[in-house]
């Protein structure tokens, strides 16, 4: 809702500064969004007049024209606008008149004609974006007066943001209403006079909805004057609330609008067949509408129709056919009431969101109808002239709102907002808001105005008056200390040491979008289905992710775009796996690594990462819970290279999966060298079992380092199971620490350098005990696994 | 005698100070002073000494072998000394090398700030709960107090699916879970990503949302403007931040306040981050809706609460000073870094 800060003056005195009254919208809840000048800064330009008119001698185009600026002399002015006419009057701006757009005027000459002077449109005034010819003042504009203050250009617009229950607010008589109650006065009741009808010419109207039309008032006005203009008034107050101006007639409707509330609409009474109707649309119908386009009207939209067709979207946009014209003599007006249930989601439907269904849909005042008539008449017998005839008031006063006797209890105040407030400031706030109110012994019964039909129930009154008396004159309170209620469950792994572990790793943390591209979806897991939104915002977020990998990817992709050469990072969110009409959304933590092993330096090699490294960062995150049953087992994932894949499964339960990018993908995207993802479910890592003490021997370790050959088939895991099965208890662990494969190996075969570490916790070990222990490991593994010392 | 013995040990001072090598003192105490050494040998002469000349003699000898062992052991300790001083020498490093490490990562700016509200209002005595973001429409709107048509759905500018479902565009709908789930009291607040069909350079498609829910015996709007104002205290560290509770309007609060701050930019002042009015707007908030608990089963007549919502981004973009919104979600590494 935009509006002009003199037009709210005019309908009530305020004891507000500009800063105050913009203050006060705020903290009444009406959101100041933006605040302007009405106009530029202009000096040097005055009410002209041309008093004589030539064509130039050298150009079509230009005209010469006299101009009258109210001094002794007239000026010569060189002009090339149609509408250039002689008498008509025109913002003259002289020899050194500054205009918007750091334009100034000087004396020029134009095809060899002096010029002193310029005659102006609006939109060289900065009053309207664009404009054909020039702004023609009304014929009693005086001559030589300061445009500037001719047309009261000394304004502020103001636009507020309103939420979508004040729809009261929807008009200056609204805004205005709510400053009052500001300032603790009573808006004064606007006179609205009851116009004789000069003719007797009447138009049927028939509502056959009343359930979302209970009121319609209609009214003829016949032999108008089609060569009238709106005055420049009311053409200002239209443009300062973001209104253009177009014919007297519709800007009257939309004058009326904004200074009431209530919408309005004029028909040429001459394109009316019969009567009025008011009914839904009926199957198939079509409408041409006022802005060229033609719909499809749905069967649960409200149309205005004759007798023969469909003539308006009710409370939303007249339609074409019927439309007041230049030529349109005879009028027919209507100002209806629509409830806002009938109007709801229709504008949205049809795309088609105006100022009339915005009002429509938030609600307007059951009690404006005949009101809004009656002003519009009044204007229009001004400006347009024209022989009313009596208003036709189709009710249904069944059907109308019935506006709620409210209870407000006095301990309710105290129990929602947490303070008293003093009965006397209650009856005065409500009295202020135009309730009537009567005090019941416990409290207050409240009848709202039939403009407050957003308040329906206590709590509605409550928040009135917290709003009135100013949310800022409300104490703020703390409950006293106590102890907080603590949660049984504390696990001693939290989602922030997990990250943190990662971090000093080196792994970034980064937020990627739950949706992505449906392509990058389809390449990372064609056999996946996936949920796809509806209305995406662009294709490349169009569908939920199944896993982490590909915002990882794109991320990856992304930086490496920007000369990152080796990136870490990680990302915990959800996956949206469907499952028959649900999804199934789980916490996900996902990883990657692309590029060099370490930060490049003076004092390491340049190695990239690989498997292990991936690897190792997984690990660490497993070590955290606890866990001592984990493996790692080669597994398949449609994105991974099916040689470097592996499940993670923790107590015989898949937790997540890694390995390297499949390298179908790393082309596809176009990855330079070999990419690691890891992937695992956050509620696996977290929680975590609490450590529980081992005894520390007092006694040596024993180490004993074997070397043994082994079919290259065999996994790391085999072998050492083996070496697990055979080993005493005092085998307290197995460390590999070389694994080799090539010259001076059997092809097929490679070599594992393994460390056994022997500890009893009682006791020293005997040479004896230890070398039986090794050599059964030795015998167990060459009768298991055909494994051979090396030698 | 007592010459040579004089000779000797002019001869062997002679030779250890001279000396500069470890090995050769070594060898010279093997040479004077070992089994076969030369003074060691003077001692064998003495039995061929006439008595009375043998203990005078004997003592002399004596005295020369301590002082060239005296000598011997000083001389040494200052080779030892020496050749650590060169040793040391040798081993200079330039300290101005860097050093071995392969630098940290970091948290992302909305999660360390995500963790910050969290880590405030879990000291205040609030739980985190979670709820899905894929939601119906009775959890994100309908018990939310926003009907169907109700201009406030437009507002939210929801993203759906096939079958009605859609991404939820608050975390509003949490509130509605715990309290059909649970029983008062309650203290809850629920994190989370939230999506809007939205995208410029203050809104993007996905953003994050912290709620708040407070329900209880006593709850109160005095109670909740004095919380939410100790939290932005302690959230922007200023202790005398001050607050402006606006009236607004939330289908599922009343009475619903905007909360604004005074611009930690320019102290109030004015400035273009909050574009010269002196206050930024931080989170809606309100007494929890009678329709709300109804739709809840939750006795409005008994129990009263308090519900807010903030924007982390917006919370994120203020305290690291960030103007686009979108930068946050490029995850560029060079962005990334700047929050280790």
């Amino acid at each position: 809702m935009k509006f002009s800060e003199k037009w709210i003056r005019q309908l009530i005195e305020l004891p507000f500064s500009k800063t105050e009254l913009l203050e006060q919208l705020n903290l009444l809840g009406l959101e100041v969004d933006t605040v302007e000048a009405a106009a530029p800064e202009l000096n040097n330009v005055v009410v002209g007049q041309i008093v004589a008119i030539k064509p130039h001698p050298d150009a079509d185009r230009l005209r010469i024209c006299q101009v009258d600026a109210g001094e002794a002399e007239t000026y010569q002015v060189v002009c090339g606008a149609a509408n250039a006419t002689k008498n008509l009057k025109a913002p003259f701006a002289k020899i050194n008149a500054q205009l918007p757009g750091d334009i100034r005027i000087k004396k020029t000459k134009l095809r060899g004609v002096e010029s002193f002077g310029m005659l102006c449109s609006e939109a060289e005034l900065g009053l309207a974006e664009k404009a054909d010819g020039l702004m023609a003042l009304p014929a009693d504009a005086p001559v030589g007066t300061d445009i500037h203050k001719y047309l009261e250009l000394d304004d502020t617009l103001i636009e507020i943001d309103l939420t979508p229950n004040r729809g009261d607010c929807l008009s200056v008589t609204g805004v205005a209403r709510e400053l009052a109650v500001a300032s603790r006065q009573t808006l004064p009741q606007k006179d609205i006079p009851e116009i004789s009808p000069t003719v007797k010419d009447t138009f049927k109207v028939d509502i056959q909805i009343p359930e979302a039309c209970p009121h319609y008032a209609g009214r003829i006005i016949k032999n108008i004057n089609t060569a009238a203009s709106t005055p420049v008034w009311m053409q200002e107050k239209l443009r300062r609330s973001g209104i253009r101006s177009i014919s007297p007639v519709v800007d009257v409707s939309n004058y009326v609008m904004l200074e009431l509330g209530q919408p309005m609409h004029a028909f040429d009474l001459d394109k009316l067949q019969g009567g009025i109707q008011v009914r839904y649309a009926t199957k198939n119908e079509q409408l041409a509408l006022l802005d060229g386009s033609e719909v499809k009207l749905h069967e649960d939209t409200v149309v205005i129709a004759d007798h023969e067709a469909a003539c308006a979207l009710a409370g939303i946009m007249g339609g074409a056919d019927s439309a007041v014209s230049d030529a349109t003599r005879n009028i027919f007006l209507e100002s209806a009431f629509f409830k806002p249930t009938a109007i709801l989601g229709q504008p949205r439907r049809y795309g088609l969101h105006t100022d009339s269904s915005h009002r429509f849909e938030r609600g307007v005042d059951p009690g404006l109808q005949r009101d809004a008539i009656e002003r519009a008449t009044e204007l229009l017998l001004e400006i347009v002239g024209g022989e009313p005839g009596p208003i036709t008031d189709a009710i249904q006063d069944s059907a109308m709102p019935v506006q709620p006797e409210i209870q407000l209890r006095r301990n309710a105040i105290q129990r929602v907002l947490g303070c008293s407030l003093d009965d006397k400031e209650v009856g005065t706030i409500l009295s202020a808001l135009g309730a009537s109110v009567d005090w019941n012994g416990e409290g207050w019964s409240v009848k709202p105005p039939s403009y407050r039909f957003d308040l329906k129930i206590e709590v509605d009154l409550i928040e009135e008056l917290a709003r009135v008396y100013g949310y800022a004159n409300i104490p703020r309170s703390v409950p006293a200390v106590k102890p907080t209620q603590l949660q049984t469950y504390n696990p001693s792994v939290k989602l922030d040491q997990i990250k943190v572990a990662l971090q000093q790793s080196g792994y970034y943390e980064i937020v990627s979008y739950s949706f992505i591209d449906a392509e990058l979806q389809q390449l990372l897991e064609p056999e996946q289905p996936a949920a796809t939104l509806q209305n995406p915002i662009s294709s490349e977020l169009a569908v939920m992710r199944t896993n982490l990998v590909g915002g990882l990817l794109k991320t990856l992709q992304y930086n490496l775009h920007r000369q990152q050469k080796a990136l870490y990072l990680y990302e915990v969110g959800s996956r949206y796996i469907p499952q028959d009409t649900d999804y199934k959304e789980e916490k996900m933590i996902a990883g990657l690594c692309h590029g060099l092993r370490h930060t490049e330096s003076w004092n390491n090699t340049p190695d990239n990462v690989d498997f292990y490294d991936m690897k190792g960062a997984v690990e660490r995150l497993i070590a955290m819970t606890g866990s001592s049953d984990c493996q790692f087992q080669q597994a398949v994932y449609p994105y991974l290279h099916p040689g470097q894949a592996a499940n993670v499964v923790c107590e015989k339960r898949i937790i997540g999966h890694l390995g390297r990018v499949h390298p179908r993908i790393e082309q596809a995207l176009d990855l330079p060298g070999e990419t690691f993802v890891f992937q695992l479910s956050l509620a696996a890592l977290l929680g975590g079992a609490v450590s529980a003490l081992q005894p520390i021997s007092k006694y040596p370790g024993i180490r004993r380092d074997i070397a043994i050959l082994v079919d290259e088939t065999y996994s790391w895991d085999e072998v050492r199971a083996c070496i697990r099965t055979v080993g005493p208890e005092y085998l307290t662990e197995i460390r590999l620490f070389d694994v080799y494969a090539g010259e001076n190996v059997t092809p097929g075969r490679k070599s594992l350098a393994i460390g056994l570490i022997l500890q009893e916790i009682s006791r020293t070990l005997t040479d004896a005990e230890i070398k039986s222990s090794v050599d059964r490991i030795l015998e167990a593994l060459n009768k298991n696994l055909g494994a051979t010392l090396r030698e | 005698m007592t010459d040579d013995i004089e000779q000797l040990q002019k001869q062997a001072f002679q030779a250890i100070s001279q000396t500069q090598a470890l090995a050769d003192l070594e060898q010279l105490r093997v040479q004077y002073l070992g089994k076969k050494g030369l003074i060691t040998a003077q001692l064998k002469t003495l039995g061929a000494l006439p008595a009375e000349q043998r203990k005078e003699a004997g003592q002399r000898i004596n005295q020369t072998k301590q002082a060239v062992a005296k000598l011997l052991e000083t001389h040494k300790q200052k080779l030892i000394s020496a050749e650590l001083e060169t040793k040391l020498k040798t081993e200079k490093l330039d300290v101005t090398l860097p050093g071995r490490h392969d630098g940290a990562g970091s948290m992302h700016p909305v999660m360390s700030t995500l963790h910050r509200i969290e880590m405030l209002l879990g000291q205040l005595g609030f739980t985190v709960e979670e709820g899905p973001e894929i939601e119906d429409e009775f959890h994100n709107f309908e018990a939310l107090n926003i009907p169907e048509h109700h201009p406030a759905r437009a507002m939210h500018d929801t993203f759906y699916f096939d079958g009605g479902l859609l991404l939820r565009t608050h975390t509003s709908p949490v509130q509605i879970r715990v309290m059909k789930q649970q029983s008062p009291p309650l203290a809850i607040i629920a994190p989370g990503r939230v999506y809007r069909c939205d995208s410029d350079v203050t809104h993007t498609p996905m953003f994050h949302q912290v709620e708040g829910l407070l329900v209880g015996d006593n709850v109160t709007f005095t109670q909740l403007m004095g919380t939410l104002d100790i939290f932005l205290r302690a959230f922007f560290e200023r202790g005398g931040l001050k607050t402006r509770y606006r009236p607004s309007y939330f289908p599922f609060t009343e009475p619903s306040a905007e909360v604004d701050v005074q611009c930690v930019a320019c102290g109030g002042k004015g400035c273009r981050v909050c574009s010269h009015t002196g206050w930024l707007e931080i989170l809606g908030c309100g007494m929890v809706h009678p329709e709300v608990f109804r739709y809840c089963g939750i006795d409005s007549e008994k129990y009263t609460g308090y519900a807010f919502g903030m924007g982390v981004e917006r919370l994120a973009m203020l305290r690291y000073g960030v103007k686009d919104i979108r930068l946050f979600f490029e995850n560029d590494l060079r962005f990334l870094k700047q929050f280790r």
